[in-house]
């Protein structure tokens, strides 16, 4: 059985994230503690609340040097919504806060012509995903593959390297496209390793 | 582009599915679980939960029902119904809601909703207006307490200030279409529109494709309906048909 490991920010609501992967037959627990962050099969930085508050939940637990680690060493990490912002160099949201800058990028708000948050179904490829943000990345870093959406402007959907899945759509509330993101993500990952 | 959205709606009271007009004479029309399963299936974007007794003995059992549907639903789910405080939305959350709504306690206490935005963020937190047409003059008053009580306050004020105050998005319902099936309040969603940028839910009368059609060109991001899904006269996906028919894009499945 997959474990699956969902990190407590003490901020991040994390009953649906919990309820799509037990559907896969998955094993999750959830946690903060460092040991148990380093050392677990996969792992999920889930996102609710803003971004200085997501960091500062990390730094408390001492889990920003650990998930860089993890990435570092292609360990399975899914980041979702602010989950994919906090992996980010850092975010118009909370100015002057470092993210874990595994993502060379910066976070950016909506423009101001689009409806914010952007609360729904928006498409992604052939399909749809469930999105519930107000900040975004603007373009797919050159070492990372991904895809686009739109709202108002092109915005980055997702991103992929190696093991490392980075969604600014909600999968685990994206009905069966989700089911196939998690799904695939845990393939990939076990093809890796 | 971000599709427009279809939410069936729930009312729950004592943990059944229940429809009433007008906020009354409710009736029972199924079980949760199962509803809210049927609903995906037939290309719902997203369930909204409404606790209509929610009362302080019902509390728990509001949140089992909510902890069933979250195991198994994997589209987004709003619930509400007597959150007064901040723990009772966190309550509602940890159970697996992915937002609540907010209604009677924000009015007494609009406050509650900065609390809310601040601990929970923005895009958690619902406003829950329910708007009656002023009976001796124009415009619309919230009403509160499941429509019993007609508060004076003006319902498109009390949005903008809502908006303020840190709620994420609107969920409008018309308190005279709810149940009515003679479609949305368009006005009540036009003047709702013209004083805020947040997403609007709106709600109450509708009984077919055209009043959302109708709602939608008067500003709504999505259109809840309660009625015409319990009585299995149509689903969400027959009503996407005619949308994209009208050159609106929702999420086909």
């Amino acid at each position: 059985m997959n474990q699956i490991l969902i990190i407590d920010t003490g901020i991040a609501n994390t009953a649906s994230v919990r309820a799509s992967f037990q559907r896969l037959g998955c094993d999750v627990s959830i946690s903060h503690d460092s040991d148990h962050v380093r050392d677990a099969q996969f792992v999920v930085l889930p996102g609710v609340g803003s971004f200085g508050s997501g960091m500062d939940a990390l730094r408390s637990f001492g889990l920003d040097q650990i998930i860089v680690e993890r990435i570092k060493a292609n360990k399975p990490l899914l980041g979702i919504c602010l989950g994919l912002q906090l992996l980010c160099a850092s975010s118009e949201e909370t100015p002057g806060v470092a993210g874990l800058g595994v993502i060379d990028s910066e976070v950016t708000r909506f423009p101001e012509s689009v409806r914010t948050p952007q609360h729904g179904w928006n498409r992604v490829g052939n399909e749809y995903a469930y999105f519930s943000n107000t900040y975004r990345i603007e373009s797919i870093p050159t070492d990372w593959t991904g895809e686009l959406s739109m709202h108002g402007a092109p915005f980055v959907a997702s991103l992929k390297r190696g093991t490392t899945l980075a969604c600014q759509y909600h999968p685990e509330l994206s009905g069966d496209f989700g089911e196939r993101v998690l799904v695939s993500w845990i393939e990939t990952s076990m093809e890796a390793s | 582009m971000l599709t427009k959205r279809i939410i069936p709606c729930l009312d729950i009271e004592n943990g059944r599915v229940v429809k009433g007009v007008k906020f009354t004479n409710l009736r029972d029309v199924g079980d949760p679980v199962e509803q809210s399963l049927r609903y995906q299936r037939a290309g719902a974007d997203e369930l909204v939960m409404l606790d209509v007794s929610a009362t302080i003995e019902g509390r728990s059992a509001a949140l089992e029902t909510v902890r069933a549907v979250r195991s198994a639903l994997s589209i987004p789910l709003c619930v509400g119904g007597g959150v007064r405080e901040v723990k009772h939305a966190i309550d509602l959350l940890e159970a697996g809601a992915d937002k609540v709504g907010v209604n009677s306690a924000a009015v007494t206490n609009p406050e509650l909703l900065r609390e809310l935005s601040d601990r929970v963020g923005a895009q958690c937190v619902v406003i829950s207006i329910d708007a009656a047409r002023r009976t001796e003059s124009t415009g619309w008053e919230v009403v509160t307490r499941a429509g019993t009580h007609r508060t004076d306050i003006d319902a498109i004020q009390w949005a903008k200030e809502a908006a303020d105050m840190g709620a994420g998005e609107i969920l409008l319902t018309s308190f005279d279409r709810d149940g009515t099936r003679s479609g949305y309040d368009i006005d009540l969603l036009r003047e709702i529109r013209s004083v805020t940028s947040l997403p609007v839910i709106a709600s109450g009368g509708a009984n077919s494709a055209r009043h959302m059609i109708d709602a939608i060109g008067a500003g709504a991001d999505a259109v809840l309906a309660a009625s015409i899904f319990h009585d299995q006269d149509t689903t969400p996906s027959q009503l996407k048909e005619q949308l994209a028919q009208c050159g609106i894009e929702a999420r086909l499945s």
